[in-house]
């Protein structure tokens, strides 16, 4: 037998709380990025779970479209933060005054 | 619980936990933009173990290509390409008071969501024609599922998918009229490098009409020199 579902439930929810966390306390754009993709990870892992529990291939399904949309998003993302530091190097989430133009 | 579970389930899903949750924790608090990029990777490959236990093959797999093989690879791609991999000063803190109150919050968020999942759970009959398990493969399962219920869905992502290539390049594209008499600055041009051409910079070769000395003129309005984590290691040469 697997280890149940709860503690599935916990580890997702520990993974989005750090993402979450780790996206409030830094300032580097990429970094901040990242924790975004352990959040869509952690939801991901819930995903997963719920399929199981319930005998339901459609989690897992929305799990692949997940996927895909992170990498979409990880692809335009990137782009912006490319288009930014190209402007302005070492510019950090803090720098607001940067969208004055 | 843990204790009703197999020991080999139990073990694994205890070490592929305790990976994910450094990996996290490591992303969050590495200093340096690629080593938050490998912790990434860690993360990434310990949910993927948790999908293979939980009899998701297919998303197992991947996970491992797409995310670790594509995703990271983009990261550390844009960290190497934009040379911020230099170590962030994360001992300053630029909002007084901002750090704790975001722990207290994820905290707090994290107690609610644990006393929820604690005994709240969705209930109803378990599915029958989508159930796991069939002696056809996780494999098949997914694919019948994608290309039969979700085929509209998965129509759209291809859509999406095409609409992102575009938007990335035309983001990642050198803007040719930034301004008359400002050409934007070179990808790893420091503001105040009046010394620094695009001919020393060797990044893009197609940027011979790029003069150097009005750069971020109108886009630096205030303080041109800013970029406290220093440009001038960027262009050392």
């Amino acid at each position: 037998m697997s280890v149940s579902a709860s503690w599935y439930l916990t580890l997702a929810a520990l993974l989005f709380t750090i993402g979450a966390v780790g996206l409030l306390i830094r300032r580097n754009v990429l970094v901040m990025f990242m924790c975004v993709e352990l959040m869509l990870n952690a939801a991901n892992l819930t995903f997963v779970t719920f399929a199981r529990k319930l005998n339901d291939v459609a989690g897992q399904t929305a799990v692949f479209f997940v996927l895909v949309v992170a990498a979409a998003e990880v692809v335009v993302g990137l782009g912006i933060i490319v288009s930014i530091y190209r402007r302005r190097p070492g510019a950090t989430a803090d720098d607001v005054h940067g969208l004055k133009g | 619980m843990l204790v009703a579970a197999t020991i080999p389930d139990a073990i694994t899903f205890a070490v592929a936990a305790v990976i994910c949750l450094v990996g996290a924790i490591g992303v969050v608090v590495a200093r340096n933009p690629v080593h938050s990029a490998l912790m990434l990777v860690m993360t990434l490959f310990g949910v993927a173990v948790l999908f293979v236990e939980e009899d998701a093959q297919f998303l197992a797999a991947v996970q491992v290509i797409v995310y670790a093989g594509a995703i990271v690879v983009l990261f550390l791609f844009v960290i190497m390409l934009l040379g911020v991999d230099r170590s962030e000063v994360i001992a300053r803190e630029p909002l007084p008071g901002q750090r704790p109150v975001a722990i207290c919050l994820g905290i707090l968020g994290l107690a609610e969501v644990l006393l929820l999942a604690r005994d709240k759970w969705p209930t109803g009959a378990s599915s029958v024609s989508n159930a796991l398990g069939s002696p056809a493969g996780n494999v098949q399962l997914v694919g019948q599922s994608i290309f039969t219920t979700y085929l509209l869905a998965f129509e759209v992502t291809a859509a999406l998918l095409v609409v992102a290539v575009v938007g990335a390049v035309v983001l990642a594209r050198r803007p040719r009229h930034l301004g008359d008499d400002d050409p934007s600055p070179e990808l790893t041009a420091a503001p105040d490098s009046e010394s620094a051409g695009p001919e020393a910079e060797g990044l893009e070769p197609d940027d011979s009409d790029g003069v150097d000395d009005s750069e971020g003129a109108s886009w630096v309005p205030d303080e041109p020199g800013d970029g406290e984590v220093s440009e001038s290691e960027v262009t050392a040469p």
